[in-house]
């Protein structure tokens, strides 16, 4: 029996299961496609398209002498491609490698059962590197395949169109949809993970901790958002959207960078302040960019000395936080010597050139440092200096090469040369990056801020006024501050102005975004035991959240068997009454016996209730009349029979 | 190793049948028309869907882990839609009615085959597998249909033997799920005894050759016309030469005048299980060649008679013998 049993599973597999699971794969392979390198999608393409026409001619495993160097060449791809086998993308690469070599040797029902199981794994792997709204969408429309096929293995079905076979999957994803959704807000979140959760692959490079000239060239033409911000007031003014990030001190004649920072952040006077909540997308980084001055850090974070805000780690998945800053601000009043000399350090034997300008307006200003500020400003304002994204290259004393021979760069060429020549003239200054401007959306009341909104400015420390801010890049191009990047550069390049429209769409399309950011992504453990908060209860814990999911499930289940156990009711009227009339009589202790026909069983119970002889053979002669003597029950008599049998009462039998 | 381990299953089931009767799941015989309902419909992940779940639960310790609320939001879906599917396989079995047996004709030692009327209902039925004495048969019924499902029974002995317990079961729709029924109809089938292999004719009283002779036809009866096959030999050429067609010698046929009278009292030599076999055998050559025959019985005389209708009638007979 067990040999018998064996064999019938070894039967082949039929062409219509093939063909779904083959749709499977190539599904996760497009999935993929975007994280695979190019010579390894277009070869496991290849392979799936010869494997399924292969099969269409004549069924057969693919010989171990074929399979066996595919597999070794598959892993020393991924080896050679990533350097290692384990991880996130690598993991992923064999993933879907091993479900095309899969199909290779797919011939019954038990391997294509295998193989539909781990295309399921990897769609879900798709998900690693992209949590948008659209690739969980889409990977979401890959189950379609995937559970039609494990329709499809089911032996006797009634044949169907390959479209048809999709359709029933999709109302059974349909209808697990509420379900699903209750288990993904009670599912309990975990505080730390279980084990290792190496670096997301989904952060963008964003700002770095370092600038030299010329750095920010990809990230200002990435329309990626970088993150957005919601107000509790009216929005700030778009001259005062300066998000900042790093504060950057130390120049080395190339490059720009951070110092260590303290704990104790430089005091701040302020008027007033606005409240407003930023979700950061991921940036692999700790830097968390505020507006302006932030007068407080969020939880998780520290507030550095120069009151830039430093998570306690990395950013790796969309984070929101809440802040207050101030606008109106004077940072810093008093300037310790240290510092003094930190912000006026710059190395020694670079830019002569620049040097020796800055001497002369110190000779003219004479301790008026507002003069010297100005001074420069007007020097990029009226020199002859334009707004590129795509600069001539500079040498080794970059800001003496920009000042007075190549005139033209963008905002971190002005910011270095600006700052370098306030320390220069003996003001101290800093060159400050981060995110400036930003497009409001309307629908949404909130800022879209994009990486192609990073930008860099200085800020210089006046006697009495502390650090201001000085955008010496709006002194250039006052649309760098007033509409952004993208219009600043449209002037020099025309292409931009072709998908303005595009953009706008991108723009307004975000509002989703941050709908699916905010509200799924980043539904974390925090926002998780907030859930019950409108209901009173402040700390929804595990074991809250377990006792919820159990009992919800009971629900859930109530209503699935409910709808397990209804069935349609019987269609024919007639025969609906004559069931009626016999529960009645049942009741009155005739049952009908399944052999018994309608006429016998009504003599019958005729002969047992004699009080009621008469309405029994007026029913059985009228039930008798409507069914056999039309082809369809006439529909006024059977009313009139409907009628007699709801009032039909049997009295007891009398013994 | 197999077998002892197949016979020690059995002890054990037999054992649990008895003491345990609610946890077994089996059913006590029943008279037909089944109906499948709640109470009699039983569910259980199958392999592939306890595999399934494990993969799942890897699914969700990875989702949660790398806190990817997208990943979650997937497995959470694939996870509802496993889990619906459990209804749709009761769904699938409940409402379905096994309105009639039907039973085909077959001697001891081969398969009987079993006609099982199924009625869909309101429901469309799809993957439906039927299994009988570890065979299984699947088959989908279209809504508001019968379907006459076709299943061997093997059968060992001649005489009416009762139906075995029959398990209707499906894994539809993704074959995560087993859900089952068992049916025991009150109903036995009666299996005709096996024919002898080889053995003397029947003695008959029309053996004598000269009655043979008579009915041998060499003579010439009649001419008619030439048919499509006939043998050239045949052809009365003569006759046809003044005819428009041809024309064909028609010889006299001998005729069928044989009946086999087949009698128990005739075979006092042999014990009864013998008997039975000889004059199965001898009811079957007789129906093969056409000859009609009677058979007496103790407690049964059939008149005679020849085709399906007498051959089965006898053969009943014959089977039903104690």
């Amino acid at each position: 029996m067990s040999r018998l049993r064996r064999k019938r599973e070894e039967a082949p597999l039929e062409a219509r299961p093939f063909d779904l699971l083959c749709l499977t794969a190539a599904v996760v392979l497009v999935l993929h496609a975007m994280q695979l390198p190019p010579w390894l999608d277009a070869p496991l393409a290849v392979v799936l398209a010869l494997r399924w026409w292969q099969r269409r001619r004549k069924p057969g495993r693919a010989p171990v002498y074929l399979k066996l160097p595919l597999v070794v060449l598959l892993a020393a791809t991924v080896i050679f491609h990533y350097g290692n086998i384990f991880g996130r993308e690598p993991g992923s690469a064999l993933a879907v490698g091993l479900l095309v070599l899969k199909l290779l040797e797919t011939e019954t029902p038990r391997d294509a059962k295998v193989a539909v199981a781990f295309a399921c794994f990897t769609l879900m792997a798709a998900l690693l590197s992209d949590q948008g709204m659209v690739a969980t969408f889409v990977v979401s429309l890959g189950l379609l395949p995937a559970v039609a096929s494990m329709r499809a293995l089911q032996p006797a079905r009634l044949p169907t169109s390959l479209r048809r076979e999709l359709l029933p999957a999709f109302g059974l994803l349909l209808a697990a949809l509420p379900l699903s959704l209750l288990a993904f807000v009670l599912v309990p979140r975990l505080d730390s993970p279980l084990w290792g959760a190496p670096p997301s692959g989904q952060a963008r490079t964003g700002l770095s901790e370092g600038m030299s000239p010329g750095d920010f060239v990809d990230l200002l033409t990435d329309n990626h958002p970088a993150l957005r911000a919601s107000f509790d007031s009216e929005p700030p003014a778009p001259a005062q959207r300066y998000f900042r990030a790093y504060v950057m001190w130390h120049y080395d004649g190339r490059r720009w960078s951070t110092l260590p920072t303290g704990r104790q952040p430089v005091p701040v006077e302020y008027r007033d302040s606005i409240g407003y909540r930023i979700s950061l997308e991921p940036t692999n980084q700790r830097i968390l960019p505020a507006l302006d001055v932030p007068l407080s850090a969020p939880g998780n974070a520290i507030l550095g000395t120069d009151r830039a805000i430093t998570s306690t780690k990395p950013v790796q998945d969309p984070l929101t936080y809440e802040l207050r800053s101030a606008l109106s601000y004077r940072l810093q009043p008093e300037l310790d010597e240290s510092s003094r000399r930190r912000a006026l350090q710059l190395p020694a034997e670079f830019n002569p050139r620049t040097l020796e300008l800055a001497g002369q307006w110190r000779r003219t200003f004479a301790g008026r440092d507002d003069l010297i500020v100005k001074a420069a400003l007007a020097l990029f304002h009226e020199g002859g200096f334009s707004y590129t994204l795509a600069p001539a290259p500079l040498g080794r004393d970059a800001v003496d090469d920009f000042l007075f021979s190549t005139h033209e760069g963008f905002c971190e060429h002005y910011a270095s040369a600006f700052t370098v020549l306030m320390r220069a003239a003996g003001v101290p200054a800093r060159v400050v990056t981060g995110y400036q401007g930003g497009y409001w959306n309307k629908l949404g009341q909130y800022l879209l801020v994009r990486q192609s909104d990073a930008h860099a400015w200085s800020e210089v420390w006046l006697d009495g006024r502390g650090w201001i801010r000085v955008d010496p890049t709006a002194a250039v191009r006052p649309e760098r501050v007033s509409l952004g990047a993208a219009a600043a550069a449209a002037a020099g390049q025309s292409e931009w102005q072709g998908i303005a429209w595009l953009r706008e769409m991108r723009n307004r399309w975000d509002v989703v975004n941050r709908w699916w950011n905010e509200g799924v992504i980043g539904f974390d453990a925090l926002r998780q035991r907030g859930l019950l908060t409108p209901f009173g209860v402040r700390n929804t814990d595990t074991t809250t959240l377990s006792v919820l999911l159990a009992a919800s499930s009971v629900a859930f289940a109530v209503i699935g068997l409910i709808w397990a156990l209804w069935r349609r009711r019987d269609e024919d009227p007639l025969r609906a009454a004559l069931r009626t009339l016999e529960r009645r009589l049942a009741k009155a202790g005739v049952a009908r016996r399944s052999s018994e026909g309608p006429q016998h069983y009504l003599q019958r119970a005729a002969r047992a209730l004699p009080g009621q002889r008469e309405q029994l053979d007026q029913l059985m002669r009228s039930y008798l009349d409507l069914r056999y003597a039309h082809q369809t029950p006439p529909p006024e008599p059977l009313r009139r029979f409907r009628r007699a049998v709801r009032d039909f009462r049997p009295r007891h039998v009398v013994k | 190793m197999a077998m002892a381990v197949a016979e020690t299953y059995r002890r054990v089931q037999q054992w649990a049948e008895r003491r345990l009767p609610a946890l077994t799941r089996y059913r006590r015989l029943e008279s037909l028309p089944i109906e499948l309902h709640r109470r009699r419909i039983y569910i259980v992940p199958s392999g592939f869907g306890a595999a399934f779940g494990v993969l799942l639960l890897i699914m969700l310790a990875g989702a949660l882990n790398y806190a990817n609320n997208a990943a979650l939001l997937l497995t959470c879906l694939l996870a509802a839609a496993c889990v619906s599917s459990m209804l749709v396989a009761f769904r699938t079995l409940d409402g379905l009615r096994l309105s009639a047996i039907q039973a085909g004709h077959a001697i001891a030692g081969e398969p009987l085959a079993l006609q099982l009327h199924v009625e869909a209902g309101v429901r469309l039925r799809q993957a439906i597998r039927v299994e009988l004495d570890g065979q299984t048969h699947a088959f989908a019924i279209p809504v508001h249909e019968t379907l006459a499902v076709e299943v061997p029974l093997p059968t060992e002995h001649r005489g009416w033997q009762p139906l075995p317990r029959i398990q209707l079961w499906t894994s539809w729709p993704l074959g995560l799920f087993r859900a089952w029924s068992w049916l025991y109809p009150e109903m036995s089938v009666l299996v005709w005894p096996r024919p002898e292999a080889a053995g003397p004719p029947p003695r008959s009283p029309t053996d004598d050759p000269i009655h043979q002779r008579l009915h041998h036809g060499d003579d010439l009866a009649a001419l008619r016309d030439y048919r499509a096959g006939d043998p050239q030999r045949r052809i009365a050429w003569k006759a046809s030469a003044r005819h428009e067609g041809l024309l064909v010698k028609d010889f006299e046929q001998p005729r069928p005048r044989l009946e086999w009278r087949l009698d128990w009292r005739d075979l006092r030599h042999l014990d009864s299980e013998s008997r039975i076999a000889r004059l199965a055998r001898w009811l079957g050559e007789a129906e093969a060649r056409g000859v009609p025959s009677s058979l007496w019985l103790p407690g049964e005389e059939i008149a005679h008679g020849a085709g399906p209708a007498h051959y089965a009638r006898c053969m009943n007979a014959l089977a039903k013998l104690p």
